[in-house]
């Protein structure tokens, strides 16, 4: 009787609390783990345009032949300064450096995608815009003044924020910064989309290499102990016929 | 306690070990001779997931003690070493972080149990206590393992903690540094804490549950009854007519619960390790920087609902002190309940009413202590705003009083509703 009144509160407040975790504003990021083509385009995105300033110091080159890049790929393609495949993907510049240069010193992005979440990257990189005010001449929605610069500019194009007025559920009146196409980029929106969701899928897969290996390896656990749960079930249930 | 004999004498190597040290002798007082009572249900499973779990931390401790390093300088990084390249490591790492919430899970119903059908009323206190020090150590192990792997959550969080020992009237600057072993958290605290998690708090984990098991094999169980099966024994045997010897019965009936445990605890660790972030924080991804405060610090599930009582106390005199002591006494009072119930029956079946309604309050309260608890607030004693059906942050923080109140209610109350009231009769012999 208590045990499901207390379940029946447990849920409820689980509810509740997904409901609570739900709220905001970020837009879903469209990746799949198992994609390769995406995981290894988002390796290039990332090498190309990241790599310059942020390290994933926690991630070996050699690591991306789990996403189906070859050694020799990772050579050819991956590596401009001299690196071996063996070496953590590190930057040249010091953070002491950096801070100098940019007033902060950009984060290691290894694990972002676990303290920041997909969705926010997904959103942030899609929402830089221009603003003269700020010290790099951009601004973001989700990450307002940030120290970050639009490098993906080239593709996305310029963004110009307006600030609109509309009308939220309850019906008031609410201002909302709305970003508007200026100067077009080499990229559809389409496709700028696509490579943000391919760069934010190696982002997860950077921030836990071994995520598909573990849901895999978790099916065959959860099998096996299925089948352990019914057998001793059932001598438990032979060893307790007697006892009334 | 009189020697056992046993009935029958061993031969060969298990007779010569006997002769020896009392294997047998053991095995029979404390397995295959512990008779508990036949009615055990549901509830009864949690103490035995206690001790799989406990063996289940030493164990994946062990492994990964051997890869990881208490440095401020490392720690982060090693810990992150461990889930890219030890071979399984992602897997002993996430087995020992969602055993941490487990323990608790699956403590916090074997305490519920006891309180249920009052296992902890005589004879039965000490064991009772010998528990609650367990549950005592245990929150100590949880706060230094949590240190370990060095992220934001980790340092901000040991911070505001050892911050609580230094609002103590008097000591408690002092207090606060001969804990950190410095002014601020750091390097030596790093290895202070590892040392208390490795080697100290397990040690004493593992002879208070040593302690726990004799003195329940020295009392015997209790069961959802809550009456003494010692009353009606086999004149022949002397053996309680409604026990069943711990081996097989219970050992079977134990291994499907760990097996049904197992299960479940497998779903989360190869699943949702982080578990929405209240097993593994999002904030604690991100290398401790003692130079840049998250904007919201709270800490794990299992020790919000003291959090938020700690947060509910509003200051007073310039101090967090009172809210300090309140946390405190919410865990300490916890070693009364022996002698604030003054039932004359044992089990939640055939106390009066109001025992129900108040442990119902109990736990409600509990729940949503521990769910304020996890919100994230900026300015101390207030509760943040935009709390499904609580809404305003007013509202939020006398939601947070109010069911704090219940909290210490349950307890204070204890003795005048549990002596009145009419309780049902006891059956003679176990239903």
């Amino acid at each position: 009787m208590n045990a499901k009144k207390i379940a029946a509160a447990l849920l409820t407040m689980m509810l509740a609390a997904a409901c609570w975790a739900q709220e905001g504003h970020l837009d879903r990021a469209p990746i799949s783990p198992t994609d390769a083509a995406s995981l290894q385009a988002g390796a290039r995105t990332f090498v190309n345009y990241c790599l310059n300033c942020h390290s994933a110091g926690l991630v070996r080159y050699n690591q991306l032949e789990k996403i189906g890049i070859s050694e020799q790929e990772i050579k050819d393609n991956l590596l401009f300064t001299g690196e071996k495949v063996g070496d953590m993907m590190k930057v040249t510049a010091s953070a002491n450096q950096q801070r100098v240069w940019f007033g902060n010193a950009p984060p290691d992005l290894s694990l972002e995608a676990r303290a920041r979440g997909v969705d926010w990257l997904y959103t942030y990189l899609r929402t830089f815009y221009r603003d003269p005010s700020t010290v790099t001449g951009w601004n973001n929605k989700v990450f307002p003044n940030v120290a970050m610069p639009n490098v993906l500019w080239t593709l996305q194009g310029i963004r110009e924020a307006k600030v609109e007025t509309v009308k939220d559920e309850g019906g008031e009146d609410r201002k909302e910064t709305v970003l508007e196409a200026a100067q077009g980029g080499t990229m559809s929106a389409a496709e700028y989309d696509r490579t943000v969701a391919d760069l934010v899928n190696f982002m997860e897969w950077m921030a836990e290499p071994h995520a598909l290996e573990r849901r895999n390896i978790g099916y065959v656990v959860l099998i096996g102990l299925a089948v352990l749960v019914l057998l001793t079930y059932l001598v438990k249930a032979v060893f307790w016929q007697d006892v009334h | 306690m009189a020697a056992v004999q046993p009935t029958t004498k061993t031969s060969g190597l298990l007779g010569w070990i006997d002769e020896r040290f009392p294997l047998t002798k053991l095995w029979k007082e404390h397995v295959a001779e512990y008779y508990a009572p036949k009615n055990f249900n549901f509830w009864y499973y949690f103490g035995s997931l206690a001790l799989v779990v406990l063996v289940m931390q030493i164990l994946t401790g062990i492994f990964l003690t051997m890869h990881y390093k208490a440095d401020a300088a490392e720690a982060f990084s090693s810990v992150e070493y461990v889930m890219r390249e030890v071979p399984f490591g992602w897997l002993i790492r996430y087995m020992h972080s969602t055993g941490a919430s487990a323990f608790f899970i699956v403590v916090y119903l074997h305490m519920f149990r006891a309180m249920m059908y009052g296992s902890y009323k005589k004879p039965r206190e000490l064991l009772w206590i010998i528990g609650v020090l367990i549950y005592l150590s245990l929150m100590g192990e949880a706060f230094f393992g949590y240190l370990l792997p060095w992220g934001q959550m980790s340092f901000w969080g040991a911070q505001v903690i050892v911050n609580l020992f230094g609002s103590i009237p008097f000591i408690g600057p002092d207090l606060a540094i001969w804990i950190r072993g410095d002014y601020v958290i750091s390097d030596a605290t790093l290895n202070r804490f590892f040392a208390f998690h490795v080697i100290a708090l397990p040690l004493v984990l593992l002879g208070l549950a040593a302690a726990h098991l004799l003195a329940l094999h020295e009392v015997g169980s209790s069961n959802p009854d809550g009456i003494d099966i010692k009353v009606y024994k086999d004149p022949k045997t002397g053996i309680p007519l409604d026990a069943v010897p711990f081996h097989p019965y219970y050992t079977v009936k134990d291994i499907f619960g760990v097996a049904v445990f197992l299960f479940v605890f497998a779903a989360i660790v190869f699943f949702a390790p982080e578990m929405g972030g209240y097993f593994l924080e999002e904030n604690n991804f991100i290398p401790a920087n003692p130079m840049q405060t998250p904007a919201h610090i709270a800490p794990v599930w299992y020790f919000t609902p003291f959090y938020s009582i700690l947060r509910a106390v509003p200051p007073m005199m310039e101090s967090q002190f009172p809210g300090v002591l309140c946390m405190g006494l919410s865990v300490l009072v916890f070693f009364f309940l022996p002698w604030l119930d003054r039932s004359p029956v044992r089990s939640i079946r055939y106390r009066a009413p109001s025992y129900k309604w108040w442990l119902a309050a109990f736990v409600a309260s509990f729940i949503v202590l521990g769910y304020l608890g996890t919100k994230p607030t900026d300015v101390w004693g207030r509760f943040p705003a935009g709390i499904p059906i609580i809404g305003d942050d007013e509202r939020a923080t006398w939601t947070a009083r109010l069911f704090g109140a219940v909290y210490f209610l349950f307890f204070i109350c204890m003795p005048w509703y549990t002596s009145r009231g009419r309780t049902r009769p006891e059956p003679q012999r176990v239903t």
